[in-house]
């Protein structure tokens, strides 16, 4: 018997696991200073957004740059609930990621409003509240796969996304001036609630805008069609 | 329960990463002991013909008829002298020709034939037994050839006067095919294994294709037994038992063939399971026992756990593919099917650390390769084996570890040679 042995295998496996769980820190460090990096680069953006809609009455509507916004917001959400995923949504650092990136998306929304009021409405928005307590929302799942899918399908379209439950003054001011009961999936359109699962296509009937664009699509392609037969 | 799953993950790969680090470090002080101690095996081999001990070496055959011959004239080409070397073959009432084929020997005077009805292997063994009168005694499958140099190999082993028995190293015999390629990699494997045991005292196998046994040890601790049809299990950890001294040549290459189709490798493969868990329960009081040393402590727990682990970690991946798959059909069942486009991002490689120590894990996995395919004489540190059997050995081998640990649960009827 060689207890000696058996104790310094001990101690090199104890040191394996702790370079591994060092290792896995450091690099989720990186991924977290990645996303606090693609935070402040919006808020940045935001502001200047906001400073260009003050100076607007000097501007043209056309002069609002905003539409990279939605992609950096989309992609800043891929990847925060990815962490959360990872790290588990209580966990403390993700809590305060999840936080900051409402309040953009808060902000961001309240501006692309004042853009749609003054230069006319081009922009499309939801939000959508969901839940992450376990068996409390059945159908978020879905309504996720579903909103994922409009996104992708129209780059015009702004999804906020929001945890119902996030301890956030702003959220919750938000929540009780729409009125959102705790239901989730809840849908917040053009000023009114839908609660429940809702597909494709009933959002489309909720907002007419996205058929219209499924038209002029169409119609495109018809006329791409048309010319290359021609030739 | 994800909670629990995680905390188990995390408890079997400490004490996977345990073992691996354990077996390296057996390994590399076996070598640099070797390395210092004046007698080299080189030196061992070098004994003269008239010091050798007599060796008996018994074939047991049932329905070999096809592979006998290959098998007695491998062990006639041993490079070691014809007074001293007797081959005992003992047909265990075969219904084929195998009778007839091997009576060509009937006059060699190295051969003795022998007929039984039939019994299983270790009647057969144990018949041959009551013949012989040799200082040594073996076995040698009717599957399987020796290297010329094996038995010196493996008799300059027994100069240590407390040896009783020696294993070989068994290679895969012209492997064929992806099975072929993937046992060849798991014998390299197994040569590494059992060379780690021997520093550590603790083979508890004794292969049936060529271990080699002093007569004495049969008249003290009796035959083989039917042991689950895994005898040679059962007599390594007899002999443990009974605190007898188990070696290694490593150099001695047994060549064996292999099953190439799926069906007899894992009627081959249930055996050995089931055997070993059954003679597992047979010899429980070993297991934990500091009385048996490394065996008892690490190596035996080590081959129930890396069962026990087999079977967590098939279920484990299972499950997570299931959820990926259920999820993936939800979505699909919601919103079609939609190209989302490839955008590759750093960010989202798994950072977890259940990643690194796999890699460590793997890593270790990679040395282990090159020392074995080092141990069988392989010229390559990696080869398309080493790949495959990476690749795909952790999805093979849940299939005979479940069924082997189903019917030791439920199923009462053991099972079959063949």
């Amino acid at each position: 018997m060689d207890w000696k042995k058996y104790t310094y295998t001990f101690f090199i496996t104890v040191i394996i696991f702790i370079t591994a769980i060092f290792a896995s820190n450091y690099f989720n460090q990186k991924k977290i200073n990645e996303i606090k990096n693609i935070e402040s680069q919006i808020s940045i953006d935001i502001s200047a957004s906001e400073t260009q809609f003050s100076l607007l009455s000097e501007l043209s509507c056309k002069d609002i740059s905003s539409e990279f916004l939605s992609k950096e917001l989309a992609t800043l959400g891929d990847k925060l609930s990815y962490t959360e995923e990872s790290r588990g949504s209580d966990n403390a650092e993700v809590i305060n990621l999840k936080k900051y990136y409402s309040l953009l998306q808060i902000k961001d929304f309240i501006l692309m409003q004042k853009i749609n009021e003054r230069c006319g409405g081009k922009h499309l928005f939801i939000m959508y509240f969901y839940s992450n307590i376990e068996n409390d929302c059945k159908d978020c799942e879905k309504e996720g796969y579903v909103l994922t899918r409009l996104r992708q399908d129209y780059p015009e379209l702004r999804v906020y996304s929001f945890d119902y439950n996030l301890q956030l003054s702003a959220l919750q001011t938000l929540i009780s001036i729409y009125k959102i009961e705790d239901k989730q999936p809840a849908l917040l359109i053009d000023d009114k609630v839908y609660y429940g699962f809702k597909s494709i296509d009933e959002i489309k009937d909720v907002i007419p805008a996205l058929k219209e664009i499924d038209k002029q699509k169409n119609i495109k392609k018809a006329s791409d069609k048309a010319s290359t037969t021609e030739r | 329960m994800h909670i629990i799953s995680e905390v188990l993950t995390y408890i079997f790969l400490f004490v996977a990463l345990y073992i691996e680090v354990f077996f390296l470090i057996s390994y590399f002080e076996i070598t640099e002991k070797e390395k210092n101690s004046k007698k080299s095996n080189f030196k061992k081999t070098k004994i003269s013909d008239k010091k050798l001990p007599s060796v008996a070496v018994i074939v047991p055959a049932w329905n070999e008829g096809k592979t006998i011959l290959k098998t007695i004239f491998s062990i006639l080409r041993l490079n070691y002298p014809k007074n001293k070397l007797f081959i005992y073959v003992v047909d265990d009432g075969s219904t084929d020709d195998t009778w007839q084929v091997v009576q060509r020997f009937a006059k060699h005077k190295q051969v003795k034939l022998l007929q039984k009805e039939n019994g299983g292997k270790y009647t057969a063994l144990n018949y041959a037994l009551e013949f012989i009168d040799t200082d040594l005694v073996g076995c040698l499958d009717a599957d399987s050839f020796v290297h010329p140099e094996a038995l010196r190999r493996i008799v300059a082993k027994f100069e240590d006067e407390e040896v009783m028995a020696v294993t070989p190293s068994t290679v895969v015999f012209e492997p064929k095919g992806f099975l072929g390629l993937i046992q060849k990699a798991e014998y390299f494997f197994g040569i590494f294994i059992r060379r780690a045991n021997q520093c550590l005292n603790a083979i508890y196998i004794t292969p049936g294709p060529f271990s080699i046994f002093r007569r004495s040890v049969f008249r003290e601790i009796g035959g083989y037994r039917h042991a689950y049809n895994t005898e040679d299990n059962e007599i390594a950890l007899r002999m443990q038992k009974n605190h007898m001294k188990i070696s290694n040549a490593h150099d001695a290459y047994i060549y064996t063939v292999v099953p190439t189709k799926i069906k007899p490798l894992l009627k081959q493969r249930l055996r050995w399971v089931y055997g070993f868990l059954k003679n597992a329960v047979d010899y429980r009081d070993m297991f934990f026992n500091p009385k048996y040393g490394n065996l008892g402590l690490i190596v035996l727990p080590a081959a129930g756990f890396s069962i026990i682990s087999c079977v967590f970690f098939f279920f484990t991946r299972i499950w997570s593919f299931l959820s990926v798959l259920i999820s993936k059909i939800k979505e699909i069942y919601t919103v079609g099917f939609y190209s989302k486009g490839f955008n590759f991002d750093l960010f989202y490689i798994n950072t977890n650390i259940l990643v690194f120590v796999a890699i460590i894990a793997i890593s270790g996995m990679f040395v282990l390769i090159a020392i074995s395919r080092k141990l069988a004489s392989e010229d390559s540190k990696f080869g398309l084996d080493s790949a495959l059997y990476l690749m795909f050995y952790t999805f093979i081998s849940p299939i005979w570890m479940l069924w082997a640990v189903y019917n030791f649960v439920f199923v009462r009827k053991g099972t079959k040679w063949r």
